[in-house]
């Protein structure tokens, strides 16, 4: 089985973020990055279903990372490699600055056709900095895939693969044939953490660099210029003020009802 | 506006003296402590234990015997050990312990001066942490002169038999395999002991007020006998045990700072937010002294322990250079341990937080692999040429 995994390079959700004052984009130098927490999971979902797995023509399986990030992204890719992934693939062209999710999309659809349409192609449910959550659908599209998203649980039988998605009330359990896309939760493991096997071999692993001329994408359709939503300006959220304690001196429940009526909570 | 603090360590910019690998391996660590021992380590003090499974949960990782070459072995640098000592130790010194004595004493050993079917034998198992090892030098009467030991192996036809008391011996009652170092007629020579050999019994040693997350235990050898291959070949002298000391030495110059790093970060964070007349205790410039002079210490510590470990990586790093780094880190980690108790007041003699417990296990850390007193006088011999040990 092959897999390709769709991973991004975030800023550190730890960090103090902001946008950069020149372009109104994510301020990426100012802080450190590192691999989107909930990109881990689809790593993890990807090398249970190789690990478990061995094709019929009894072929190694690959687990291919795949980045559209700055030169730092390459940390996201190491990472993914340390954890147990076979390659990693880094687009990384100038002109990608500033895409939104529709170019991002499109850069993935092309390097993904270029490394081969694997069985499966697996992302996170978001990204931890953009947070929009629609690359997943955007890339099923436009590879023609089958999308099963927000899984809590992925298996592969055969030539098909079934998902579980948890919602409020119900959990669904959808099947797709292969190929197909899916996106996962971070509900559906606990990932790993590398080995120090892992970051050794990690070493030894190969990783492929593409500009947007490899993939033949037309440089104006991603960047800045070709978003569809641009961020016109920004502002500090106002700091936190100090909480409001409530001593309990027999109308507690009476003074903690105000309160929330004040808010209009209730 | 008041800028936001930054760690301990990161003051220096620390982190940009290490490789990305380095960096990963700590990163990689630094989540073992937090999802393995830190939820748990205070029951595992207050029980006086350290589970054996534990060693599973190492070996998966690949802790064990992380800087050897070969047989299951991950083949790290020596400053990547030291980070990962430095790393368990900020949970505990039990567990940095017991990853020291399987890896630099028990596994070393072998190792470096076991046959080739000694190492199949035993390391790559070792190296999982299917099975664990010990490490027996010190005897009730002999801890830094072990020269003196009364432990003796003595032939019987091609067997040897063993005969003798070993004493505090971490992880003893828990070990397969003991590493026992024995006087022969040739000198003084180690011997691999299955703990399910007759003769062999291991009692641990209880009423511990340090290291009490860690299993220490007193081996008694009563006609243990041994076929002829289990002495290891390549030695006949003190310098094998001390090869091994050095070795698990080199891990603690890191180690004690990781005990010392989590005091500070929890006196640092409880600074900041207990208010005592009115204000946090951190804006109060008696606080401040006691930080900024911690802090100093800490990081010149890992900045003595970094260059250490690229000395050890270059091939060239001496002993006596590991007594100037045990012997620093060791007695500053306990300083700052301490200090970091008083600006916790009373929560800090607690199990609640981590720092009297830190500052406790330290009194193990000063005493073992060489005392402070006998480092000092490695040091005072070099600077001298006087020997003043006896
Ligand atoms: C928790 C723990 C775990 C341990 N684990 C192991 C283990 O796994 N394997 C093992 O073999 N050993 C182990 N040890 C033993 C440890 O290495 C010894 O305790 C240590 O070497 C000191 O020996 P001692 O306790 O006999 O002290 P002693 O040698 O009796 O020393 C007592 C005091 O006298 C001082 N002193 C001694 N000689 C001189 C001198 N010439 N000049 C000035 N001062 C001197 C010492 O510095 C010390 O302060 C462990 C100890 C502890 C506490």
């Amino acid at each position: 089985m092959n897999i390709v995994i769709c991973i991004k390079y975030v800023p550190d959700a730890q960090a103090d973020l902001t946008f950069s004052e020149s372009d109104n984009t994510t301020d990426r130098l100012g802080v450190e990055g590192l691999l989107s927490e909930l990109d881990e999971y689809a790593i993890e979902a990807g090398l249970k279903l190789v690990e478990g797995a061995v094709g019929p023509d009894g072929a190694a399986s690959t687990v291919t990372v795949l980045t559209v990030g700055p030169d730092r992204a390459a940390d996201a890719i190491k990472k993914a490699l340390q954890m147990g992934a076979n390659a990693g693939v880094h687009v990384n062209d100038e002109a990608i600055h500033g895409s939104d999710a529709v170019a991002t999309s499109l850069i993935l659809a092309q390097a993904i056709k270029k490394i081969g349409i694997p069985d499966l192609v697996l992302t996170g449910m978001a990204s931890t900095d953009g947070a929009m959550g629609v690359v997943p659908a955007m890339l099923a599209e436009r590879l023609g895939l089958p999308q099963v998203t927000l899984a809590s649980e992925v298996t592969v039988e055969g030539e098909t693969v079934t998902i579980r998605r948890d919602g409020d009330l119900a959990s669904e359990t959808i099947t797709a044939s292969l190929p197909a896309l899916v996106s996962v939760t971070d509900q559906i493991n606990e990932p790993r953490y590398p080995s120090f096997k892992g970051i050794m071999a990690a070493k030894k692993k190969p990783v492929e660099t593409w500009s947007l001329a490899d993939l033949g994408v037309d440089a104006a359709l991603v960047g800045l210029g070709a978003a569809w939503t641009t961020v016109e300006s920004f502002a500090k959220r106002p700091p936190r003020v100090k909480g409001q304690i409530v001593t309990d001196e027999g109308e507690g429940g009476t003074r903690l009802a105000e309160f929330l009526t004040a808010q209009k909570f209730a | 506006m008041t800028p936001v603090p930054v760690g301990p360590l990161e003051l220096l910019g620390i982190d940009h003296l290490l490789s990305d690998e380095e960096r990963a391996v700590q990163q990689s660590v630094r989540r073992l402590v937090d999802d393995s021992i830190r939820p748990r380590i205070a029951q595992w003090y207050e029980d006086g234990t350290f589970p054996a499974e534990m060693a599973l949960t190492f070996g998966r990782l690949g802790l064990l015997g992380m800087h050897l070459e070969g047989y299951g072995c991950a083949g790290m640098s020596a400053v990547a050990y030291g980070l990962a000592c430095l790393e368990l130790e900020a949970g505990d010194t039990g567990a940095r312990s017991f990853v020291s004595v399987q890896g630099s004493l028990a596994m070393f050993a072998i190792h470096r001066w076991g046959s080739q079917e000694q190492k199949q034998q035993w390391l790559p198992r070792m190296a999982a942490g299917e099975l664990i090892g010990c490490f027996g030098l010190t005897e009730p009467d002999f801890g830094s002169d072990p020269a003196g030991m009364r432990t003796r192996a003595r032939r019987d036809g091609q067997d040897w038999v063993l005969d003798g008391t070993k004493m505090w011996i971490t992880n003893g009652s828990i070990a397969d395999v003991a590493v026992v170092w024995a006087g022969t007629d040739a000198g003084i020579q180690g011997f691999l002991v299955p703990t399910d050999n007759p003769g062999f019994t291991a009692n641990k040693i209880p009423g511990k007020l340090s290291l009490r997350a860690s299993v220490t235990s007193e081996l008694v050898l009563e006609g243990v006998r041994l076929p002829a291959d289990a002495v290891l070949p390549g030695i006949q002298s003190l310098r094998g045990p001390l090869s091994c000391l050095d070795e698990a030495r080199f891990g603690i110059v890191f180690g004690a700072l990781g005990a010392a790093r989590d005091c500070l970060e929890i006196a640092l964070d409880y600074s900041r937010s207990r208010e005592v007349f009115n204000r946090p205790i951190g804006g109060y410039q008696l606080t401040q002294q006691k930080l900024a002079d911690m802090t100093l210490e800490l990081q010149k510590g890992f900045l003595l322990a970094l260059h250490l470990g690229r000395l050890k990586d270059a091939g060239r790093l001496e002993p006596r250079q590991i007594s100037l780094g045990k012997l620093n880190n060791a007695r500053e980690a306990m300083a700052i341990a301490r200090q970091c108790r008083t600006i916790l007041g009373a929560n800090g003699i607690t199990l609640e937080y981590s720092v009297l417990r830190h500052a406790n296990n330290l009194e193990s850390v000063l005493t073992y692999e060489g005392t402070a007193e006998m480092h000092t006088l490695v040091i005072g011999q070099a600077l001298t040429g006087l020997s003043a040990f006896s």
